[in-house]
């Protein structure tokens, strides 16, 4: 590695993570400001988060917000495991392509066409614009993305434990639930919390699909942003960054840790024999 | 390869649950909707609730409603100049975004390809990182920027550049959804190039410099040609979102700004038009087909 292309490199990693981190610490940095203008510094306050507090409609929008992430992050994290065990395992079955389109499509629709077009369905066979419409359409949506990670999951997992443990007589049932699972469960963690960072994310799907009494923080946040830039968008924004981030982190590194003692455990066997 | 199906009916009934489960799931709510978004699409617009007459109730129905399709609605598009420019603006955005994504991501990856094995995976978290956090918040994050009373404008002024009345013109243009865009979806572009830099053999590299390969042209004769299908995959990851686009260009682009996932949302929230927003989601499908089923067979094959 020579000296300019490491100069290079160096250079731009600082300002590709300038670039990506700058804006939020911004509007991090804002959330304390004093002042009613989001651009003068009028000094540190912390008088938006108390105002926050007080906001019966964000604190509403918040709770809602919250279940419909953990209702369907849970769901499409059981469907999307279901579904990259079958692109991982069944090879061969009538209507595999069309599975697969389905699984993978999602990732790169415009969330305008899924919004509109479940929309469509719900209105079509009668089912209440809502929070149910709400979870079913976040589940659909994250399922996709679950399914990718359990599958990266499970294309480096080491498949002879499973098969002695079916040479052993074990049902494919408990041996899925005793060793396939447990075995993929990182992947299966993180595929929740995408999901659910996914869910809590979500304006254009959550905007068609949403009824009276379900309104999400993200619909919330976005009518409070077409009336203009208030630093009380910027407490709740940074409280939102900081439950994420702290969650990610804390994820990571456990799944980190899991990752390491993994490694030794297994060098642990191969060296005792 | 493994499976074991053979030792009596509840394994194989497993089975098709693991199967049927996901399947019908996804055949109800992903595919499902495309073919009402699609019936719709032939339907008359109607002032009621919900505001399109059906043009099919039922099998029974079926034939007699049969002539009541009406093309209507696609004839509206390609009577409407608004429509047909949104597509035009879309597909032009979203084309010179997914240029920029490439030129501002791949320097970011090529340096977390080659940063010491130690802190690979903590950059690899930093880039992952703000995309976990929320969409709306990041493009919020940029009006206050980019306003013309904004950040941009007082630092400006600080160093002296501009005058004390003088203000920056960036919000509400072009300009800004560039910005919002690039900033929006650059862990999109950065991890697929990432990926194929980091498998990337180093030897190569070495054994053309002993060779007497300057680096530079290593770098196009190896490492990029090497790295195309992680530039394929990025590409596509941003561009066929892209062009659906619709919280940047409607918070950053002000109305000069002509977007199709705009008018698509303006079609349905503000005129009500059933319909008509269905066609515009039909017609922007059928664009973005051929770009999807690329991207598709190219995650068959990785």
């Amino acid at each position: 590695m020579n000296k300019t292309t490491s100069w290079f490199n160096v250079t731009s990693l600082v300002f590709g993570f300038a670039f990506l981190y700058v804006p939020i610490l911004i509007l991090v940095v804002y959330s304390f400001n004093a002042s009613k203008l989001v651009t003068v510094w009028g000094g540190l306050s912390a008088r938006w988060y108390v105002e926050l507090m007080h906001d019966q409609a964000i604190i509403d929008a918040a709770w809602v917000t919250v279940r419909v992430g953990i209702l369907s992050a849970s769901f499409a994290t059981v469907l999307g495991t279901m579904a990259a065990l079958v692109l991982d395992r069944y090879l061969k079955f009538h209507g595999r392509a069309l599975f697969s389109g389905m699984v993978y499509a999602p990732l790169v629709m415009p969330e305008v066409i899924t919004g509109l077009s479940l929309l469509l369905l719900f209105v079509a066979i009668g089912f209440d614009r809502g929070f149910w419409a709400v979870v079913i359409a976040h589940t659909t949506l994250t399922m996709c993305f679950v399914a990718v990670v359990v599958q990266s999951r499970l294309v480096t997992l080491d498949r002879s434990l499973e098969e002695a443990a079916l040479d052993l007589g074990c049902p494919p049932v408990k041996t899925f639930f005793l060793i396939t699972l447990p075995l993929i469960l990182p992947g299966v963690v993180a595929g929740w919390m995408l999901a659910f960072t996914l869910s809590l994310d979500d304006l254009v799907i959550a905007s068609f699909n949403t009824g009276p009494g379900a309104t999400t923080l993200p619909i919330k946040i976005y009518s409070m942003v077409r009336l203009g830039v208030t630093p009380e968008i910027n407490a709740i924004s940074t409280i939102l960054i900081s439950v994420i981030a702290v969650g990610v982190i804390v994820a990571s590194v456990l799944s980190h840790r899991s990752q390491v003692e993994k490694e030794r455990a297994e060098r642990a066997v191969f060296l005792g024999g | 390869m493994a499976e074991r199906g053979t030792q009596g009916i509840r394994p194989f009934l497993a089975k098709w649950a693991l199967v049927a489960v996901p399947y019908l799931w996804s055949l109800l709510f992903f595919l499902a909707p495309f073919l009402i978004i699609f019936k719709i699409s032939l339907s008359q617009t109607a002032i009621a609730m919900p505001p399109y007459t059906p043009v099919i109730n039922g099998i029974g129905d079926f034939w007699a409603k049969l002539t009541d399709f009406t093309f209507d609605n696609y004839v509206f598009l390609t009577e409407d100049p608004l429509y047909y420019s949104a597509y035009l603006s879309s597909l032009r955005i979203a084309l010179i975004s997914t240029v920029l994504l490439l030129i501002v991501g791949y320097p970011i990856a090529y340096g977390m390809a080659r940063a010491p094995k130690s802190l690979r995976n903590a950059l690899v978290m930093a880039v992952i990182l703000p995309f976990w956090t929320s969409f709306l918040i990041r493009v919020y994050a940029w009006i206050g920027i980019l306003k013309p009373e904004g950040l941009i404008t007082i630092a400006l002024q600080g160093l002296g550049i501009l005058g004390p009345g003088q203000q920056i013109h960036i919000y509400n243009t072009e300009t800004a959804v560039f910005i919002g865009i690039v900033y929006s979806y650059l862990p999109f572009m950065v991890l697929p190039l990432y990926a194929a830099l980091e498998k990337l053999d180093a030897t190569l590299l070495e054994a053309a410099a002993d060779l007497g390969c300057p680096p530079t042209k290593s770098f196009w004769v190896i490492t990029f040609p090497l790295s195309l299908p992680g530039v394929i995959a990025g590409c596509f990851l941003c561009f066929i979102p892209i062009v659906g686009e619709f919280v940047i260009p409607d918070l950053l682009g002000g109305s000069e700004t002509l977007m199709i996932g705009k008018t698509l949302w303006a079609e349905f929230f503000n005129n009500r038009d059933w319909p008509v927003s269905s066609a515009v989601a039909v017609v922007l499908l059928i664009i973005l087909v051929v770009p999807i089923v690329i991207f598709q067979n190219q995650q068959k094959k990785a």
